[in-house]
């Protein structure tokens, strides 16, 4: 498998969703080689390695060293490599010229293939497993490479999210292709809903018999923090959780708080996370007259996400354009009921919970109200989403997983591919 | 005759924690300790400390010939009073000598003037209370926050009996004027104005160690020199700047202790030239003319403006909620929380919040305990919705 992140030094619902469908297939006797880039903070990779050890058995973590990170764009990757430079120049009095990073995106991209393809010569696999799209290159190579040992193994690409949904729908014309040349040289994709299966099958025209729909899951967390937030003894917390980034709606979310706000003095709104957003969307909550109703938490970690589903009476989840959503169902996983945007995979998979287009920010709002006000409703949003989420499991995502991959295991490897 | 008037001034303020949204109506913990006994260890010892004996030497080296003024935040002399008692000694020492004056301001550094007069009476009170007690001087000469001036603030002042305000020597609003006389606010007839002269106070305060700078490096003679070329052409210079320029701005090893040690002798060489207090100038020279300042001026950045404070929504937004909470933060007579309510007042948390030229890694960013002036901005919002909880329980409370 090539990927971009995992736990704990993921930035979003990838690294969590690689790490859930890596233990659930591990655990079905499959072997996998985790192909990662590895950025400068070596001692979360150890505890990441430790992670791994001792939760889940058959898997071997490789890293490759990069900046790659899988929520960066163009830009930002430019100006963290400068940044970079410097800190190299002041600390090791290095010649930066010389560094071994690309001088952008893409060049770091193919460097990070050509790395991944010496790793793919060592070692022996039967099925390549990509997640998006940096890594496509990578699992190209690693199909060449097999050819050279006589059996073609097929190429899957695991697409959890395209370059249209980061971008709100003006892509990077390179990263297109990137994407749609991978998705044309696979064997088969695996989409994480029907919403993205025909968002590819239109936009990079890919026929439909070669997309398989594989719904994330939710990896079962019984526990409770049962914390007293005396903030709830005033109000009713309404939660946003995610990258504060264009793909996820945060101003559309503000602009559905302002319209709470104005009306009821009850309800506040908690902004969970970071992004490039992050510093306009905050200026413009105090811009709009609502930073008293909108708290914010900066990015979230480990227990404290439990904290922020457990505070929040409502999650609610405004996305522009999102392939799944796994933060619905960790909310629901809390017992919070969800509002979710239709332009949503998670809206394909959950009943029990409100599906309202992000910008219909006066429905949204209402919703928010009726919601909050009427406590049976919450009470059946809540409990029977929670019975809905149950049945969600990372079990059954690696089950349908394992189906597409025997279709082409039966052969031992594919001829000619 | 030039009388060279020297005004420092003196403020920490109690930095916020990073205080999360899982903690409003949980906790009363604001502040961050460690990093504010930290600080003002390191500037007592940087700065306080020796600033205030090679003071005290002067005094003495000088038969008394040198002058000088200070002012102190209230929650300075909090913070020292319960972390470091022998700066505040120290003070009183230089206090005994009768060649240092103690200005008047708001006890909490505050904006308070532009928000409600009425808190801005009482700080200012509490302020000359302290000041009373700890050095048995009445001030009678003002400084607002920053150096936040303008006619109406000029009047308000007068109103309340003092003698002299000062305010920041701005091109704007000298343009062919000089800031080496005393001048008159407009509509007043009791009390005098004295400008900064910020050329000579900045050539101190920030190019003293700048090797870019032509005049660099600057020598008391040097300094002196300059001093005497205005005889003839004025009567007071007026060296205003922060305390901190000794020792923590400018660091011991730049010579800004060797500068200052020497400069009051070059300076009395010419027998046309001595040190002034600030209400001595005002006694001893008439005002040249009135200044009519309708616009808010201070001494901050470029601008000479408020908008190192209000120049965002977030600071804006700020400020306005958290003086909305007068009424409500009054009626609990609840000590604990007006006192909070009133170190929420820094004007430096606002500052904090600055977006202007953040990029450049400036002088803001320097001074800026926070990653980004938004993390600043979510603390003290955060902080104010606890402190609003707070006086509603407490009221609910009384109900009961």
């Amino acid at each position: 498998m090539f990927g971009w992140e995992f736990p704990p030094l993921n930035s979003g619902g990838l690294g969590t969703a690689c790490y859930g469908l890596t233990k659930a297939l591990s655990s079905k006797g499959v072997k996998i080689t985790f192909v990662l880039p590895k950025s400068q903070e070596s001692i979360k990779v150890d505890f990441m390695k430790i992670l791994i050890a001792n939760n889940i058995s058959n898997v071997d973590l490789k890293f490759i060293d990069s900046l790659l990170s899988p929520y960066i764009s163009y830009e930002e990757y430019d100006k963290d490599l400068s940044k970079l430079k410097e800190e190299l120049k002041d600390t090791f009095n290095t010649n930066p010229e010389h560094l071994i990073y690309g001088n952008n995106l893409f060049k770091e991209v193919i460097r990070y293939t050509k790395e991944a393809e010496k790793i793919a010569v060592q070692e022996d696999y039967d099925i390549i497993h990509c997640h998006d799209w940096m890594t496509f290159g990578a699992g190209i190579k690693a199909k060449r490479i097999s050819r050279l040992s006589g059996k073609v193994k097929p190429l899957i690409l695991h697409v959890h999210a395209t370059e249209f949904d980061r971008t709100g729908g003006n892509p990077n014309q390179i990263i297109y292709e990137i994407e749609k040349f991978g998705m044309e040289s696979a064997d088969h994709i695996i989409t994480v809903s029907n919403y993205t299966k025909n968002l590819i099958s239109y936009k990079y025209g890919i026929s439909k018999e070669k997309i398989s729909v594989v719904y994330n899951g939710l990896e079962a967390n019984e526990i409770s923090l049962n914390e007293t937030f005396n903030l709830k003894k005033h109000y009713k917390i309404v939660l946003y959780l995610g990258r504060i980034t264009l793909q996820k709606g945060p101003d559309w979310f503000l602009k559905v708080a302002k319209k709470v706000s104005d009306k009821n003095d009850d309800i506040k709104f908690v902004i969970a996370g970071n992004g490039d957003m992050f510093p306009r969307i905050v200026e413009e909550s105090a811009y709009l007259g609502i930073a008293n109703s909108v708290f914010f938490t900066n990015f979230l970690r480990g227990i404290d996400i439990d904290r922020a589903y457990e505070m929040a009476d409502l999650y609610v989840m405004p996305s522009v354009s999102e392939p799944f959503g796994i933060t619905a169902l960790e909310a629901l996983n809390k017992k919070t009921p969800i509002i979710v945007s239709k332009q949503s995979g998670v809206a394909e998979v959950i009943n029990n919970c409100y599906k309202i287009d992000f910008w219909d920010t006066w429905k949204i709002a209402d919703s928010i109200i009726e919601i909050l006000h009427n406590e049976d409703l919450h009470k059946r949003l809540s409990e029977n989403g929670y019975e809905e989420v149950k049945k969600l499991t990372w079990d059954t995502a690696a089950d349908s997983c394992l189906e597409v991959y025997n279709k082409f295991i039966i052969n031992g490897g594919i001829h000619n591919g | 005759m030039v009388s060279v008037c020297f005004y420092f001034q003196l403020h920490q303020p109690y930095r916020l924690r990073n205080y999360q949204v899982f903690e409003i109506g949980n906790s009363n913990h604001y502040y961050d300790n460690e990093k504010n006994l930290g600080i003002l260890n390191k500037i007592k010892n940087k700065c306080y400390t020796p600033t205030n004996k090679l003071i005290l030497d002067l005094i003495y080296k000088t038969n008394g010939e040198l002058k000088v003024s200070y002012s102190i935040t209230g929650i300075l002399l909090e913070q020292l009073s319960n972390n470091a008692p022998e700066v505040i000694q120290s003070f009183q020492d230089l206090a005994k000598t009768g060649c240092v004056e103690f200005l008047s301001e708001t006890y909490h550094h505050t904006l308070a003037y532009l928000y409600s007069k009425k808190e801005f009476k009482k700080q200012i009170f509490m302020h000359k209370k302290l000041i009373r007690k700890l050095f048995h001087k009445n001030p009678r000469v003002f400084r607002n926050t920053e150096l936040i001036y303008n006619n109406e603030i000029a009047s308000y002042i007068e109103s309340l009996g003092y003698k002299g305000i000062l305010a920041e020597g701005a091109d704007h609003i000298l343009q062919w004027r000089s800031p080496n006389f005393v001048y008159k606010p407009v509509n007043c007839n009791n009390i005098k104005l004295l400008l900064k002269n910020y050329r000579l106070s900045d050539d101190i305060a920030f190019r003293f160690s700048s090797k870019s700078w032509l005049e660099y490096p600057l020598t008391a003679p040097k300094f002196a020199q300059w001093i005497n070329a205005i005889n003839g052409n004025g009567n007071i210079v007026n060296l205003f700047m922060d305390y901190e320029t000794f020792g923590e701005h400018q660091w011991a090893d730049t010579g800004i202790f060797n500068f200052l040690e020497h400069l009051p002798s070059e300076i009395l060489k010419n027998p046309h030239n001595n040190f002034i207090t600030p209400s001595k100038a005002i006694r001893q020279y008439n005002a040249v003319s009135d200044l009519d300042i309708h616009s808010i001026i201070s001494w901050a950045d470029i601008e000479r403006d408020l908008s190192a404070w209000l120049g965002n929504d977030m600071q804006k937004f700020a400020l306005s909620k958290l003086y909305a909470l007068e009424k409500q933060v009054k009626k609990t007579k609840d000590r604990a929380i007006l006192e909070d309510w009133r170190k929420l007042q820094a004007s430096d948390l606002f500052y904090y919040m600055c977006t202007k030229w953040f990029n450049d890694g400036d002088v803001h960013k320097y001074f800026n305990p926070y990653n980004s002036p938004h993390e600043a901005f979510i603390a003290f919002m955060n902080i104010l919705e606890d402190l609003n909880l707070r006086t509603k329980t407490k009221k609910e409370v009384i109900v009961i």
